[in-house]
């Protein structure tokens, strides 16, 4: 069907160069026509190609400014060492990527279960007034700054975790992860909600003409079947809690020391480059570990995009 | 419930329906309160930060300028660069993503070349804000020496919406029905007429969404505007000058809360949030209403 309409697509663009092949006396309306034509898809090529540049050029910068680290500090410190102390030439950056993904986990373990559940419900359970109205309100939420969770994070669950807990400070990876929970779960839901949405009726229908109900007809059949879908929204979600900034560091505290436990003031590569960088001088060590740390995330990004490709090529070939 | 009557049966599947139909029941009753609770859970505390902010809302708070020390500080200068930087983003960005996006859609061949630009665009939508804030730095503080802008932030939030722009231009022109197509060629129209004329005026719906999510979400970027315009503003209102630092309204929220000494700081922030919240909403429905309500009519 696709390749059909890409053949249609091809023969459709050879029918806009009949204007070449037209005779008559109209040549400069011909000509002009050409010309806007062939100088209008030179604009397109090169906004392409810019968009290409850009992030090649975020990489390359990112990388020859971060490589510099190595220059006074060792591969093995920077990646090895949990030793934080850039005053004293000690640049362990081991705390802010175990920080990173510590956060990241923590946030999916409660958000996929919950983002699943309201998923099914959205597809699978609500009547349809309730659908249509809850569809659009997850959209709205997906669009709500992160600084404002960031700022719930720290005027709500802050001293609500602190009543809770008993403790002098609640700073840290549990708010945190409850926070960027608050923030990735709607982006979770619809995506898994449109994949489960996109389950045929027919798969259903034989689920229930076997004799299942709706418990088991979601857990045997409409989420297996969507699965590649829900894992693609969980990527989403994940790429979007390991790169978020201002809400975290709001509520993690801040502190260049490794968490050993929920509630220790900590602190994530993204955190760290937000509080640090505004004071440090660009021509220093301390300034290229900052975008070293920069580029990690980048490259764990990339390899996240990379990873969903492959899961849509393979899906794309089996089905 | 009747457990004890059902074992009793000669059928095994008789238990076995009984269970199952009381694992459905909890299923589906938990699947409801899950979904309601959360759902209410997070509308409700957002609905609490407008209650808390909305009305204490003055004009003269939206209009005068922050303070440093004394209370009483309003947010004027942070709402106008919030509107101004995304202004100029979205005119640096809107332009080359939407040609990058009809590129991809109607000109773009199919080969390995073209599928890794593709590879490229997804790619630059997943780098973490907080890169394109450190990418600014290194382009206009360090090489072009200009300092922390209004110009630096705009082009550095131009270059995050970019791949959102394309991404939402190559789906929508790619949605429209090649039939379409077909006749404007068949009525003799060239390719740019076609596109002009045909694709994305159809498209314009999908467009215009696009655009809103991608203005919605640069306006209340932080981590890019902290990096490149920084934490302070000129202090004169109606500041158009490219070169002078542009604090935004999210940016003066988040240094509100946790750097600045003003006494009533609290109230300041409680205030901006609902501003923030009330703008990104209203951004998100204004211009999405007409076109909700038009494809319901011509659906109907």
């Amino acid at each position: 069907m696709i390749e059909m309409n890409q053949a249609v697509q091809t023969a459709s663009a050879e029918l806009g160069n009949s204007i070449r092949t037209g005779s008559g006396k109209s040549f400069d309306r011909r000509a002009r026509l050409r010309w806007a034509n062939s100088a209008f898809r030179i604009a397109c090529i090169a906004a392409a190609a810019f968009v290409c540049l850009v992030l090649f050029g975020i990489l390359f910068l990112m990388f020859r400014t971060g490589v510099l680290t190595f220059q006074e500090v060792s591969f093995a410190e920077f990646f090895f060492s949990a030793d934080w102390d850039p005053e004293n030439g000690r640049y362990g950056a081991l705390l802010f990527i175990f920080g990173t993904v510590a956060l990241t986990a923590l946030t999916l373990l409660i958000s996929v279960p919950f983002s699943v559940l309201i998923a099914v419900f959205l597809a699978e359970v609500t009547p349809k007034w309730l659908r249509n109205l809850l569809r659009p309100v997850l959209d709205l939420l997906v669009g709500i700054p992160s600084v404002v969770y960031g700022y719930l994070g720290l005027t709500v669950l802050i001293p609500w975790l602190r009543d809770m807990t008993g403790k002098d400070l609640a700073d840290g990876l549990l708010a945190a992860a409850i926070v960027l929970t608050i923030m990735v779960l709607p982006t979770i839901s619809r995506v898994s909600d449109d994949a489960i949405s996109a389950v045929p009726k027919k798969y259903r229908d034989a689920s229930y003409a076997l004799g299942s109900n709706r418990f088991q007809t979601i857990f045997r059949v409409v989420l297996p079947a969507s699965s590649r879908g829900i894992v693609y929204a969980v990527i989403l979600g994940m790429a979007r809690a390991i790169g978020e900034t201002m809400a975290v560091v709001m509520v993690i505290g801040n502190t260049a020391q490794i968490a050993d436990s929920l509630f220790t003031p900590t602190a994530v590569l993204t955190s760290n480059i937000v509080m640090q960088i505004s004071s440090v001088e660009f021509e220093s060590t301390w300034n290229y570990a900052l975008y070293m740390m920069g580029f990690l995330l980048l490259v764990i990004s990339l390899i996240m995009i990379v990873a969903v490709r492959f899961l849509q090529k393979r899906g794309v070939r089996e089905s | 419930m009747n457990e004890s009557t059902r074992s009793e049966a000669p059928y095994s599947f008789g238990k076995r329906n009984s269970s199952s139909a009381l694992y459905d029941r909890i299923f589906t009753g938990l699947v409801w309160g899950i979904g309601i609770l959360v759902i209410l859970f997070i509308v409700g505390l957002l609905f609490m930060l407008l209650k808390n902010g909305l009305p204490k809302l003055t004009w003269d708070f939206l209009y005068s300028i922050p303070s440093e020390i004394e209370e009483g500080g309003g947010i004027g200068p942070a709402l106008f660069n919030s509107f101004y930087l995304l202004a100029i983003s979205l005119i640096i960005s809107i332009p080359i993503g939407l040609a990058a996006g009809i590129y991809l859609a109607e000109f773009a061949p199919n080969n390995k070349l073209i599928d890794f630009v593709r590879i490229c665009v997804e790619g630059l939508s997943s780098v973490p804000s907080i890169i394109f804030g450190l990418f600014g730095i290194a382009l206009f503080v360090e090489m072009f020496q200009i300092g922390l802008t209004i110009l630096g932030g705009a082009i550095s939030l131009a270059f995050l919406n970019l791949p959102m722009l394309t991404r939402i231009t190559e789906e929508s022109i790619r949605a429209v029905p090649v039939e379409m197509k077909n006749a404007s060629f068949a009525l003799g129209s060239t390719h740019l007429q076609t596109i002009r004329k045909v694709l994305v005026p159809v498209a314009l719906n999908g467009l215009v969404t696009g655009i809103c999510l991608t203005a919605g979400r640069a306006f209340g970027e932080s981590a890019v505007i902290i990096l490149t315009a920084g934490v302070t503003t000129s202090g004169v209102m109606w500041d158009f000058n490219l070169f002078s630092p542009g604090e935004t309204l999210a940016v003066h929220l988040w240094y509100v809360q946790s750097e600045a000494i003003v006494p009533d700081a609290q109230e300041i922030a409680q205030k901006a949030t609902s501003v923030l919240i009330f703008i990104v909403l209203l951004i998100n429905i204004v211009f999405r209403v007409p076109l909700w309500l038009n494809s319901r009519k011509t659906k109907s």
